[in-house]
């Protein structure tokens, strides 16, 4: 079953990254701003593409962005834009959490010599990101698929087997029985008979 | 041979790459999801004429929700983080829920009806201060509707359309608190009155069109106010001075400001420490003294006078405009078992509007807090419902004399959860009568079959889905033999204990706690944690079993503690007892009188420790043990671990003989400068270890060291005790220590340079799994410490053990230095993490799986086989056959793993587990805002068959082989008949 998932997942990731490439034509400014002293903004924005799974549908309104697990938590506007307020300078991380994805942790510094920039980097493939736009990694389906009906399936269960295995035995062992010579053939047969079926009580010396 | 069979059967379940996994038809059968809001502080009705008709509330939970009003389901609901509470809600512009959060800094507007977020603005603060939300109903400036929002010291006017700050107004210099808002209708002046150092009024007129002040006033009131203030008019207030003894009314008429002091003795002769029990009401004010209700009407000069008392406590609403240019308000007091609303006109108390009396549970408490809504009726009156939230933080809707719906909302503060179980089912009665005809039976087999062969169509599935939950039986009220059927008690934070039921969570029975002395000071307790008090499994067969709750009066850790031993099966209190000190730790102990009952040691803040049960028999069990007995204490703020061993009876005048006196026998004590305490653990006491020596792969033993005194402590930098982000990676280290609770003794220590908490751990069998953040990588981290015991691990040669030269026997004390050996590996892990649980099955035989709570408040199930330090890049033969993964860097988060699947578990706090009498199954139940509950099967439950197993396609099997069979004989029959003839 593991292999199956894997390809999946593999599929979804693929389709994910061909949908980064054709984002990334739509760039968007960082916006950044300082606004006092020592605290600074992060702006930022969420992008699911469309149809990369179905049943999921990309609602923004259930959407978590969460700083420093768990300092500050926010929403996503309509928009999918979202900010921290009053962020100190320093190296954050921001998660993304969204039912039916999984958006890689981004490792944020905010600078604070030069005014709040913000510098974007993905924890996880440690690809830097010219503006703080976030998309999933790849799409998550908590269930297993059930496999389509197909007549292998049925072959493979345990009950396919004893099947198989029976018609083996009632098919091929006459075949098998046709091809020993019939003089060995009867040979054995005395031999069975003089000596009787074999007993689990034969076997064992103390019951005689 | 069959203990072979199971181990090899085990062995080949083991070698597969096992994840908990669940097909999309099955969700909702073992599992149940219940989402929640918490006791509700704020609530503002929504009830136009279009549309469906809701309440929005905010919670102590830090939820902004969207309840319906016929139902009480929730149509949308947000939690916001943990430091995120919510001061203020209300509804701009018909369409915009606007909630004010974070002590007045953070202001957002959601749209009602789907609760999307709309806009965000953080607002400048300064200092900390009470804040204030007030969201005007007919103030427009320029197309504008402004929001006027107090907070740290800044009065700003905020856009509704855009979230866009008008202007902002600086009171910081002064230190002035703003405590109403006012709003003359036809003005665009509004009316900021506020307090300086709660000894000056201050009446500020700006324009709301610049935030300008236009006149302002003030005065100094030499008493001093207390805080507490009550709105009469669109000109006047009602403060209580610091005293509590005088009524103060602010008159602030065309700019000017005037006093008019009466002192309550003049109302009432009885005087006391009053209390103001309403915020809004118009003309009049509702004060508390000496538990009595007094209606104070406001005279047109500020005179005021007593129109009606109530002698019973009595809960209040704000008044709220009916026809005709009245107001009316509504007030719910108890009496015995029953609770009336009453609905009056302000200005004539003498006219009742609505008189209802409805029964209410007494575990239900009192009535906390009342919001009112009216709705005009089909014949033009005027109706009214109550939405009133009670002790017990549940939440009830009335109209028309009953309760329309009402939600448990006790369930979104569980502080502790046990399980226990079920009554046993008498003879003939469980045997339910499930299927009826054979007919039935296969015709719901092959339903199955269908379904799991994607054949059936979707009124099949429906039809499937009924079948199993009628099938399984799951939720009868008594024990079954696989243990699936138990109790899940759950202790709240107001004090109540719920017994949810397994199946289907539904609450079997509920129970308030209650003061066993009816004191004044400690009225109703709160619940802190929950023991299992009496087990009954050898003797005392025919009692029921019972539970220990310990509650506290107050919140300080010295205040006295309270015991309530509560009957598991029918939810009643059996006894409960005012204990006379204070609880800082309850030690079960691993000892039970002849009744079962578990003795438990408590210790209290001057250092002595008391024995429970108070009973003789239970003081000569503990007496024998007396030299046996160790505890220890963690102080976190200092850095100190201490070992404490019991020296003899307490002495004093209120001491008994059940009260013991502790010496101190060891102490660890951190550097201050270099390590402050974030986390300890221990193993769970009832956990059961199966097997004491791990086989490696090249037929190796390796021998576990299980003992249950072993203390995990991390301990870090106290720089990196702060958030993420605050620290550098050369300023903070990581170190974890595992102790001996008995000897104080280090049995290891591991340090991670520039790494820093939260650390989230977990402690099984021999092994401890933590989770912590790396700040060079600036990712989580995973590590796995095992332990071992190396003076065991010459017992490996058999003529050893055939010849009796081994120590497998020797006793194992603590006293002996022990001689073991670790093994640890790191991994990256992609997520934060709330909470980490691991789960226990009945024998321990079953693999383990560390339940893992993220951030995003879905449970992954991990099997502990990836956190195993004996993984390498490249495991031979022998490894791969023992079950060894080849290492990764990172823990794979498999989503069909999740054990929540399409759930949330909102604001998770806390995963139990718990083991069923199936030793390949676990209970686990997951609480935090939302209650989870589901059965796992770490490996497959290879004990028995599945739910989908099919006894259609076992018995067409047969069939098919019979009816072969009876085929093949014919034919050969035939063919013996047709070789004689030839």
């Amino acid at each position: 079953m593991a292999p199956i998932l894997r390809s999946t997942s593999l599929v979804a990731l693929i389709v994910c990254q061909i949908s980064l490439i054709f984002l990334f034509a739509s760039t968007l400014p960082i916006s950044s701003g300082s606004e006092s002293e020592d605290s600074y903004t992060i702006t930022g924005r969420v992008r699911i593409p469309a149809s990369t799974v179905i049943g999921h549908a990309a609602k923004f309104s259930n959407i978590k962005v969460i700083l420093n697990g768990g300092q500050h938590v926010t929403f996503l506007r309509p928009d999918g834009y979202f900010t921290f307020h009053k962020v100190p300078a320093g190296t954050h991380l921001i998660e993304v959490y969204a039912m039916g994805y999984f958006f890689s942790p981004v490792r944020v510094d905010v600078s604070a010599r030069h005014r709040g920039k913000v510098q974007a980097t993905l924890t996880e493939t440690r690809r830097s990101l010219t503006e703080l736009v976030l998309e999933p990694l790849r799409a998550e389906q908590y269930y297993e698929m059930r496999e389509p009906f197909s007549v292998m399936s049925i072959l493979k269960s345990p009950m396919g087997l004893m099947v198989g295995f029976m018609v083996v035995v009632v098919f091929l062992m006459p075949k098998l029985m046709e091809n020993i010579d019939p003089e060995e053939m009867k040979s054995a047969q005395e031999q069975m008979r003089s000596q009787g079926v074999p007993s689990l009580t034969s076997l064992l010396p103390a019951s005689r | 041979m069959a203990i072979r069979v199971f181990l090899t059967l085990l062995l080949f379940l083991s070698s597969a790459i096992l994840s908990f996994s669940l097909y999309e038809d099955q969700a909702g059968l073992t599992d149940w999801h219940q989402r929640y809001i918490g006791k509700v502080k704020h609530a503002v009705f929504h009830t136009q004429k279009t549309g469906r008709k809701r309440v929005i509330v905010s919670t102590e939970e830090n939820v902004v929700a969207s309840l319906d009003l016929r139902h009480g389901e929730i149509f949308w609901r947000h939690v916001l983080g943990t430091k995120d509470a919510i001061d203020g809600v209300g509804i701009a512009l018909g369409k915009y829920v606007i909630t004010l959060s974070s002590e007045g800094s953070a202001l957002r507007a959601w749209n009602l009806p789907d609760g999307q977020m709309v806009w965000e603005t953080s607002l400048h603060t300064a200092q900390h201060s009470k804040s204030l939300l007030s969201v005007p109903i007919n103030l427009k400036v320029d197309k504008d509707y402004p929001i006027i929002v107090f907070g740290g010291g800044y009065l700003h006017a905020v856009s509704a359309i855009d979230g866009e700050v008008l202007w902002k107004k600086d009171f910081t210099a002064e230190g002035f608190e703003v405590q109403r808002v006012l709003q003359p209708p036809g003005s665009s002046i509004i009316y900021v009155l506020g307090f300086i150092n709660s000894s000056e009024a201050v009446v500020y007129q700006i324009d709301s069109k610049i935030g300008e002040v236009v006149a302002q006033k003030s005065m100094v009131f030499p008493g001093g106010f207390s805080g507490e203030i009550s709105s009469v008019s669109s000109d006047k207030v009602v403060v209580l001075d610091s005293t509590r003894s005088i009524l103060v009314t602010i008159g602030f008429i065309d700019g000017g400001i005037s006093f008019q002091k009466t002192p309550i003795s003049d109302l009432v002769e009885d005087s006391g420490k009053a209390e103001i029990l309403s915020a809004l009401l118009s003309n009049m004010l509702a004060v508390k003294v000496n538990k009595r209700t007094l209606f104070v009407k406001v005279g047109g000069e500020g005179k005021l006078e007593v129109v009606d008392s109530l002698s019973d406590e009595t809960a209040m609403s704000d008044s709220l405009p009916v026809a005709d240019d009245q107001e009316a308000f509504a007030s719910v007091h108890h009496e015995g078992s029953k609770i009336h609303l009453m609905v009056k006109l302000v200005n004539e108390l003498d006219n009742v509007l609505l008189k209802e009396t409805i029964q209410m549970d007494q575990h239900r408490g009192r009535v906390h807090k009342v919001f009112m809504n009216n709705y005009i009726r089909t014949d033009r009156s005027n109706g009214f419902r109550a939405l009133i939230v009670m002790e017990d933080h549940s939440l009830l809707l009335l109209q028309q004399g009953a309760i329309v719906w009402s939600r448990e909302e006790g369930l979104a503060s569980v502080t502790d959860v046990t399980t226990a179980e079920l009554p046993l089912g008498k003879d003939g009665v469980s045997v339910a009568k499930v299927e009826h005809t054979l007919f039935e039976w296969l015709k719901g087999h092959v339903l199955k079959l269908k379904g799991s062969l994607l054949l059936a169509s979707p009124e099949d599935v429906v039809a499937i889905q009924e079948l199993r939950v009628k099938s399984s039986g799951k939720n009868k009220l008594t024990r079954d033999h696989n243990g699936f059927r138990k109790l899940i008690l759950a202790l709240t934070r107001p004090g109540k204990l719920f017994a949810l039921h397994t199946g289907d969570g539904r609450i079997v029975w509920s129970m308030l706690l209650k003061s066993p002395s009816n004191s004044q000071a400690c009225e109703r307790p709160n619940g802190i944690s929950l023991y299992q008090w009496q087990v009954p499994h050898h003797h005392a067969m025919d009692e029921n079993p019972s539970v220990l709750v310990v509650g506290k009066c107050g919140s300080d850790s010295s205040a006295p503690g309270v015991l309530s031993f509560v009957d598991v099966y029918t939810g009643k209190e059996i006894s409960s007892s005012d204990i006379g000190h204070s609880v800082v730790q309850v030690m079960p102990l691993p000892f039970t009188d002849s009744t079962e009952q578990r003795l438990h040691l408590i210790a209290d803040t001057v250092g002595h420790v008391h024995l429970y049960p108070k009973t003789s028999e239970a003081l000569s069990i503990f007496q024998r043990e007396f030299q046996n007995v160790y505890w220890y204490t963690v102080e976190a703020d200092d850095g100190i671990i201490r070992g404490h061993v019991m020296k003899g009876s307490c002495s004093g005048e209120t001491a008994d003989e059940y009260c013991f006196t502790t010496r101190e026998l060891w102490t660890v004590v951190f550097p201050s400068e270099s390590e402050k305490i974030i986390s300890t653990l221990t193993r769970k006491p009832n956990e059961v270890v199966h097997t004491q020596a791990k086989v490696n792969a090249d037929q190796d033993l390796l021998y576990k060291y299980v003992s249950r005194n072993l203390l995990f402590v991390a301990t870090v930098s106290p720089k990196g005790a702060g958030e993420i982000g605050s620290v550098t990676p050369e300023e903070s280290s990581l170190v974890v220590y595992l102790i001996d609770t008995i000897t104080g003794r280090i049995l290891h220590r591991l340090s991670h340079q520039g790494c820093q908490g939260p650390v989230h751990a977990v402690f099984s069998e021999n092994w401890v799994v933590y989770h912590y953040f790396n700040l060079r990588a600036h990712k989580y981290e995973v590590t796995v410490v095992e332990i071992y015991d190396q003076s065991r691990a010459e017992n490996k040669n058999v003529w050893k053990l055939i010849l009796g030269k081994h120590n497998l026997t020797a006793p194992i004390t603590s006293y002996s230095r022990p001689e073991v050996f670790t093994k640890s590996q790191s991994y990256f892990f992609a997520q934060s993490v709330k909470t980490i649980a691991v789960t226990s099955t009945a024998k321990g035989i079953t693999s383990k799986q560390l339940l893992i709570g993220t951030i995003g408040d879905q449970i992954l199930a991990l099997d502990k086989r990836f956190v195993d330090p004996r993984r390498t890049l490249n495991p031979s033969q022998a490894e791969k056959e023992e079950g060894i993964i080849p290492l990764t860097d990172t823990l794979p988060i498999i989503p069909q793993a999740y054990v929540t699947h399409s759930h949330k578990v909102e604001g998770l706090r806390g995963i139990v587990t718990a083991p069923s009498k199936l030793e390949s199954t676990t209970h686990v139940f997951a609480y935090g805002v939302d209650l989870f509950y589901t059965r796992l099967a770490p490996s497959k439950t290879y004990d028995s068959l599945t739910d989908d197993f099919s006894y259609a396609l076992l018995l067409i099997t047969i069939v098919a082989l019979v009816a072969a069979i009876y085929i093949t004989w014919v034919l050969s029959e035939k063919k013996e008949l047709s070789e004689k003839w030839r």
